[in-house]
C-alpha cells in the first residue's frame, strides 16, 4: 500500500556531451545548441544545453525504475523552466526527486523535481503509473 | 508569426513510421534502461516533434522552427511502443498565443498504429522574439 505523501528516493544522473551527441542521434534532434558551443553562444545561450527531452527522458528513467518498468508509466508531463548547461570535458548532474500526490485504485500519481547545479530545470512535472 | 487559420487543424503524416529495434535499443541505451523489449516512455518524441516541425514549418503555416525552444511537454499512453509498431501520426495546433514578443504554440500529436491509439502527446514550443 503506497500513502499519498511517501517520499521517492533521490537519485542522481550524470550528463555530458557525449550523452548530447547519443541522445541526438537516438532522438533524431541535430539542434546545434545542443552540441556546438560557438552556435549556442551566438543565439544568446551561455553555453551548450542538454535537450529538455533527454532530461524528461532521465526523469522517466527514475520514474520507471520506481514504478517496475516502462509499461507501468500511463501520464507523464514536465515543464522546461531553465536549461541544464552542459560545458565541454565536464559532467553535470541531474537530481531528481519526487513525493506521492494521488493514490486511486492502482493508479499513483507523483510530483516530479529535476534540478541541475541546485537550479530547477524541470517543473510542474507529474507522472501517472500503475503499480 | 503562424498563420492564423491554421489553429485547431489537424495534420495527417504523409507517410508511416515503423519503430525498429535498434532505434530502441539507441534510446535506452542513452538512460541506460536495460528493458529494450519496450520504448521509454518519452521514446514517441522521436516521430512526433519531427512531424511537428514538418507541418509547422511549412510556408501556408509559417513559424520560424530556427528560433524554437520546448517549452513544455506531455504524454498519454495507452501501451508501451515496441519495435515493429508502423504509426501514422496526426497532429493538431490546438492554441496559439503571442506574449512578450514570444509566439507560444501547443501542438497535440497522435499516434495511431492501424485503428489503435497508442500515444498522444501535447507539446509547447515557444519561438522566441
Amino acid at each position: 500500500m503506497i500513502l499519498v505523501g511517501t517520499k521517492l528516493e533521490e537519485q542522481v544522473f550524470y550528463i555530458d556531451r557525449a550523452m548530447l551527441k547519443a541522445y541526438a542521434d537516438a532522438s533524431g534532434d541535430q539542434n546545434p545548441i545542443h552540441q556546438n558551443e560557438e552556435f549556442a553562444v551566438s543565439v544568446g545561450l551561455p553555453n551548450v544545453i542538454a535537450h529538455g527531452m533527454l532530461t524528461m527522458a532521465l526523469v522517466g528513467k527514475f520514474v520507471t525504475d520506481w514504478a517496475g518498468g516502462s509499461p507501468a508509466v500511463k501520464e507523464f508531463s514536465g515543464r522546461f523552466v531553465k536549461p541544464v548547461i552542459v560545458p565541454a570535458n565536464q559532467r553535470v548532474d541531474l537530481t531528481v526527486s519526487a513525493v506521492v500526490t494521488e493514490v486511486v485504485g492502482d493508479r499513483i500519481t507523483i510530483d516530479l523535481k529535476a534540478t541541475s547545479a541546485g537550479v530547477k530545470v524541470l517543473g510542474m512535472s507529474k507522472a501517472v503509473v500503475v503499480k | 508569426m503562424l498563420n492564423p487559420d491554421s489553429v485547431g487543424r489537424t495534420f495527417a503524416g504523409a507517410e508511416s513510421v515503423t519503430v525498429s529495434q535498434s532505434e530502441i535499443d539507441a534510446f535506452c541505451a542513452v538512460i541506460s534502461e536495460g528493458d529494450t523489449t519496450v520504448a521509454p516512455p518519452t521514446f514517441s518524441i522521436r516521430i512526433t516533434l519531427e512531424q511537428s516541425q514538418e507541418i509547422l514549418s511549412n510556408p501556408e503555416i509559417g513559424l520560424d522552427w530556427s528560433r524554437v525552444v520546448h517549452g513544455d511537454q506531455r504524454f498519454e499512453i495507452k501501451r508501451p511502443i515496441v519495435a515493429g509498431d508502423t504509426f501514422k501520426c496526426s497532429s493538431t495546433i490546438e492554441s496559439y498565443k503571442v506574449a512578450a514578443g514570444n509566439e507560444i504554440v501547443t501542438v497535440r500529436s497522435d499516434l495511431h498504429s492501424i485503428d489503435e491509439l497508442v500515444v498522444s502527446t501535447w507539446s509547447t514550443l515557444v519561438v522566441r522574439a
